[in-house]
């Protein structure tokens, strides 16, 4: 992972596998699609619920790749924090 | 749904053109991966033109910068032949599917792979070093 952080209203990341971090302290993994009045569109996502342990999930990810379990899946603008490159 | 072979027929052709086989069928890839002896390199070409625009040239760099090669070289074309996308997915094990995609087998076992957001971002020349370091450290 780069560790970049990136701002919510840039769209260049489309195609570009991401991390989002959610209010909810879920976390999405995928590629970002794009960005909509709604939130962003993701493909491709896995998510990482709270109480996972984080580092070792997204170490995982990172070896085994993104399981595609939701094939498009939306995070709400009021959950999104932040983004970052996968 | 599958793109018209006229876009697509350019983006096979820069890889079976470095002598890498490409597997249509679920037959051909059963021929070409039920025999798990020794290295095989499958590569799980896509149309995206940011990734796999990358990952194209990156395979031709590899195969011209080192002598360790895999013994065996296949391709799927990810998005146009579904079914035997699907079937080399099978051999891979646990490793997710994502195209574009590259993968080094060793007497069946997955022992390198490059998954799509190791490409994306990144130069043929950044992404050929990745297929290098995998065929040098387990090809002859």
């Amino acid at each position: 992972m780069s560790g970049i952080t990136l701002h919510h209203n840039r769209d260049d990341l489309h195609g570009i596998t991401v991390v989002v971090e959610g209010v909810s302290g879920r976390t999405y993994v995928g590629r970002w699609h794009e960005l909509q009045e709604r939130g962003v569109v993701m493909r491709d996502t896995t998510i990482l619920e709270p109480d996972t342990d984080k580092d070792a999930a997204l170490a995982k990810l990172a070896k085994f790749g993104i399981p595609p379990d939701h094939r498009t899946f939306v995070v709400p603008n009021e959950e999104f924090v932040g983004v970052r490159k996968f | 749904m599958p793109y018209p072979e006229l876009m697509i027929k350019p983006m096979r052709e820069e890889v079976t053109r470095l002598g890498v086989q490409e597997l249509k069928t679920v037959e051909d890839v059963d021929a070409a991966l039920a025999n798990p002896s020794g290295t095989t390199f499958v590569f799980v070409n896509s149309m995206c033109g940011c990734a796999a625009g990358g990952a194209r040239p990156a395979i031709a760099k590899a195969l011209a910068s080192t002598g360790k090669k895999p013994e065996k070289m296949y391709t799927v074309f990810a998005g146009q032949e579904l079914d035997a996308t699907a079937r080399v997915r099978s051999y891979l094990g646990e490793y997710q599917p994502s195209s574009p995609s590259a993968a080094l087998l060793k007497d069946g076992e997955v022992v390198a792979f490059i998954h799509r957001h190791q490409i994306e971002g990144r130069g043929p020349d950044q992404i050929a070093t990745d297929i290098v370091a995998a065929f040098e450290a387990h090809c002859a």
